[in-house]
């Protein structure tokens, strides 16, 4: 088989996981001729990323929960509600940072497992259950903060979490120096578990990629790392929200790909009974998703609240929709058994650059509403069409 | 206008290499009933599919000729016009609606554009006294029992100026008095010029009713019966039911060791809490190590609900009795427990909850047994595509790679992906429920093969098997099940197809 023809299988093999991809780099592409090369600038790029952390997090909890074939309408108040108490613990109650952001992250945790208790166990349809726990925590919320307003938090550390970037070290020629480092390392790193993938391969002697085309992906993935990270250290570096944005992918990304419970939860969501049959217990998978849900709710709400710096009474409002719909662009499925964490992710910078590149260019808020509902619309409608002609 | 009111030549219908028809004739007298008989799968269901439109013109081949002119039916509603009408064994009604309502759903009585609920009312009850239903109109559905609500079902059809009716095995959920109503009610029809075909495999009914009895036999009419002539006996029924000959497709198996009992269960039963019946009567059962146990019935007898009670009760039964296995009193509480207590279970509807159809054929194989490719909980992607592709090579699953997606293989190397995954759970004791179903020949003899070869490793097979055929081919000893219950058992030496179909139909 020769190179072309190699390239042309994998992308027709593939289309469907490549999609997305190609259509970020399109509207990336798009936006950075229009505005003059002004949206691929590293501060705009750093901001974008910040100020998609919030919802990317939320999206990659989502795009579990719809893969198991439910739904979580909560989340976004959950957010709120649990950024007012983090608030309230940092600024009222003065408790430190450490202890605050982890004890946020269990009562996100307890809140989901509530709402897995009224699906699994009392089997309540997800819709309803956690349209009732939105409403609750949107109550909570408007309790918490009614006497206060906003509730404006002082904590440096706490609000670095949404702002600040990793230490500099030192400048090389106006580049972050810990930024390029860590950049290099990804670099190594994901070298390193290719090549010890094919060597498992080739020991189990099963057939591997052709050397052109395993070269071919290792000089695409690391130019692009590279150039993230080339753009990123020309403004301020990583920022502690990709940090946490990039740890919750990675781990998810493993978790779903390469251990048994990743495995149980796509078997439960495409075929529970199945699953069921198949000794997978089908209660305990759909508590593990939702307390997960909660947990990275929790995450979401403490990014907000420290990207804000503030609690606000509205905190959180549509942010459920937003992570439904970039699940949804990332290539999630309805249907259930389908979806991928990256995807979300991806899903989520597509709606962000979308946001952000439409405010560059200047474009009413109205038209920033048709234009993103079209992007939902095309993702799944391009999701139905190549999945109909693969079956 | 000829005497008959349909005649159906040369039908054939076939699905993706399966031939479910071929070539099959059934002439219908004007004001007869007429009654369409075969084992499982002999056709029937097609037939009628066929007839009432489910299967449009142009899929099948041959003619369908009713009240004298070649139909082309597209869909059901087409044939709905015509005056044909079916009643398919699952009730098509809305439990949550009234009486008045289901009978009139898609057909309401309007005046303009609106519905008039009064005059439908009326109409309803109308249609209840001709069905001799009295139930207030207004009841809701699901409060009716099983048998009333088959009497709706009839109203509704009459609400449509039916002229052919055709029923589905009507009397299966039915108790004996439920199914004397029925049966003088469709004698009451005929009085009235309606024409009725009704699919039995209750042959005492059959006896009772026919005017004809057609029988089908493997997707063929074999011959058709007539009352007229001196009356259809059961046993010339039974005899054309099963009368092919077993052919040379069952393997040979050697060396027969059969050991200690295995399995055993004494005065078990099953309620089942949603359908409000117990599914599984006081049986007692019993299987040996190398063995393989038939268990022959029809449709409904409790078979499967039998099996699920043993593998960990999924469908949470309220379950009563001992199951003892190797000598222990067992409990199993989840699939798991009786997954890892050596039993594994291949269901009969492999596309509905046995196989994972988006996922690839490593993924389905390794489903029950993670374990065997992780460690801590972390898998190893290798392993599994090595194990897979073993299994791809040993049971021949034909498939370009492991990787392929489940979804698009054929039937016959779908159930080799199910039975691959179970063999991959190193199992003790295998329940396979209908293991042929929907598979051509040449499958159906290397699942059997490799039904032997588990048996020579020292498994043991419970099969539950719909083709008389394969329970006689395939097994050491054969059981019998009707109604829940244990109808019979007999070691294979003593059995034959008369026998079991004897049982299975009282």
């Amino acid at each position: 088989m020769g190179f072309l023809t190699e390239v042309k299988t994998l992308i027709k093999d593939n289309i469907r996981d490549y999609g997305m991809y190609i259509a970020l780099v399109v509207i990336l592409l798009t936006f950075t001729i229009m505005t003059d090369g002004l949206f691929m600038s590293s501060r705009n790029i750093s901001n974008l990323l910040d100020s998609a952390g919030y919802i990317a997090v939320l999206a990659v909890g989502m795009t579990l929960v719809i893969v198991i074939r439910h739904i979580d309408l909560s989340v976004g108040f959950a957010a709120g509600f649990l950024g007012a108490i983090a608030a309230i613990f940092l600024t009222q109650m003065g408790v430190s940072v450490y202890i605050t952001v982890p004890a946020i992250l269990i009562f996100g945790i307890v809140a989901g497992l509530f709402n897995g208790f009224l699906i699994a166990q009392l089997g309540i349809p997800a819709f309803v259950a956690t349209l009732a726990a939105m409403l609750i925590f949107r109550g909570a919320l408007l309790r918490v903060t009614e006497q206060t307003g906003t509730i404006i938090v002082n904590d440096d550390k706490f609000n670095a979490l949404g702002n600040g970037f990793i230490p500099s070290l030192m400048e090389v020629n106006g580049l972050h120096l810990l930024s390029l480092i860590v950049g290099l390392i990804g670099i190594l790193l994901y070298v390193y578990s290719e090549f010890s993938n094919r060597r498992n391969k080739v020991k189990y002697k099963f057939d591997v990629p052709s050397k052109g085309i395993f070269a071919l992906k290792l000089v695409l993935v690391s130019a692009v790392i590279a150039y993230i990270t080339w753009i990123l250290a020309g403004y301020n570096g990583f920022s502690w929200t990709v940090v946490i944005m990039l740890a919750v992918v990675i781990i998810y990304h493993f978790m779903t790909t390469k251990t048994v419970l990743g495995r149980h939860i796509y078997a439960v969501g495409s075929n529970p009974e199945a699953a069921h049959l198949s000794g997978i217990n089908v209660k305990k998978i759909t508590y593990i998703v939702f307390g997960s849900m909660g947990m990275l709710a929790a995450l979401s709400g403490i990014l907000f609240t420290s990207r804000l710096q503030s609690a606000t009474t509205t905190a959180g409002t549509l942010f459920e929709l937003d992570a439904i719909a970039a699940a949804y662009v990332g290539g999630v499925s309805s249907a259930g058994g389908v979806g991928k964490v990256t995807g979300a992710i991806i899903g989520a910078i597509v709606m962000a650059s979308l946001t952000n590149g439409m405010n560059l260019l200047g474009v009413g808020i109205s038209y920033q509403y048709i234009i993103r509902g079209g992007v939902l619309a095309a993702a799944v409608i391009f999701d139905v069409m190549t999945r109909r002609k693969r079956g | 206008m000829s005497e008959y009111i349909l005649e159906m030549k040369g039908i054939s219908k076939e699905f993706t290499g399966v031939k479910a028809l071929s070539d099959v004739n059934f002439k219908v007298k004007k004001g007869e009933i007429h009654c369409l008989i075969g084992e499982n799968g002999a056709g029937k269901s097609t037939l009628m599919k066929v007839l009432s439109g489910v299967y449009p013109h142009g899929t099948y081949d041959g003619d369908i000729i009713y009240e004298g002119e070649v139909q082309k039916f597209s869909n059901i509603s087409d044939s709905v016009k015509a005056g044909i009408s079916i009643i398919h064994q699952e009730l098509a009604l809305f439990p949550d609606l009234t009486v008045y309502e289901n009978i009139f759903a898609g057909n309401e009585v309007k005046r303009g554009a609106f519905v008039d609920w009064n005059q439908t009312v009326v109409e309803a009850q109308k249609m209840l006294k001709k069905v001799n239903l009295k139930v207030n109109p207004e009841t809701l559905v699901k409060d009716l029992s099983v048998g009333r609500q088959q009497l709706v079902e009839i109203a509704k059809a009459l609400s449509k100026e039916v002229k052919l009716l055709i029923l589905d095995e009507p009397t299966a959920a039915l108790n004996e008095d439920d199914s004397e109503n029925l049966l003088e009610l469709l004698k009451g029809l005929k009085q009235e010029g309606i024409t009725c075909i009704m699919i039995s495999h209750k042959l005492k009914e059959v006896i009772s009713i026919a005017d004809k009895a057609t029988v089908l036999r493997d997707g063929q009419t074999i011959c058709t019966l007539d009352a007229a002539d001196g009356p259809i006996s059961e046993s010339i029924i039974i005899q054309n039911m099963v009368g092919r000959e077993i052919k040379d497709i069952y393997p040979k198996r050697p060396n027969k060791k059969i050991g200690e009992k295995i399995l055993e269960l004494k005065n078990w039963s099953a309620y089942d809490v949603e359908l409000v019946r117990e599914v599984v009567k006081d049986v007692d059962f019993h299987i040996k190590k190398g063995e393989i146990v038939g268990i022959a019935g029809l449709m409904g007898a409790g078979r499967t609900e039998l099996a699920l009670s043993i593998f960990g009760n999924p469908k949470s039964y309220k379950v009563q009795g001992d199951l003892l296995l190797n000598g222990n009193k067992r409990k199993f509480t989840h699939t798991r427990d009786a997954i890892k207590a050596g039993i594994a279970y291949v269901t009969e509807d492999r596309k509905g909850n046995g196989l994972f159809l988006l996922q690839d054929i490593k993924s389905n194989v390794s489903a029950a047994n993670l374990k065997g490719i992780s460690s801590n909980g972390i898998l190893n992607g290798n392993e599994e595509i090595k194990v897979a592709t073993e299994y791809k090579k040993s049971i021949n699953i034909k498939a370009s790679s492991v990787e392929q997606n489940v979804g698009n293989l054929s039937g016959g190397n779908q159930q080799k992906v199910s039975l691959g995954k179970w063999l991959f759970v190193g199992p003790k004791l295998l329940i396979l429920d209908e293991p042929t179903r929907g598979i051509d020949v040449g499958a159906k003899f290397e699942i059997y093969t490799i039904m032997n070869q588990m048996i020579n490793e020292g498994l043991s097979i419970i099969m539950i098997s719909s083709e008389l055929g394969e329970v006689l081919g395939m097994s050491d000893r054969v059981y019998v099940m009707g109604e829940g219950r244990i109808k019979g058992e007999m070691a294979i030496e003593e059995a034959s197809q008369e026998k079991i179909m004897e049982l299975a139909t009282h």
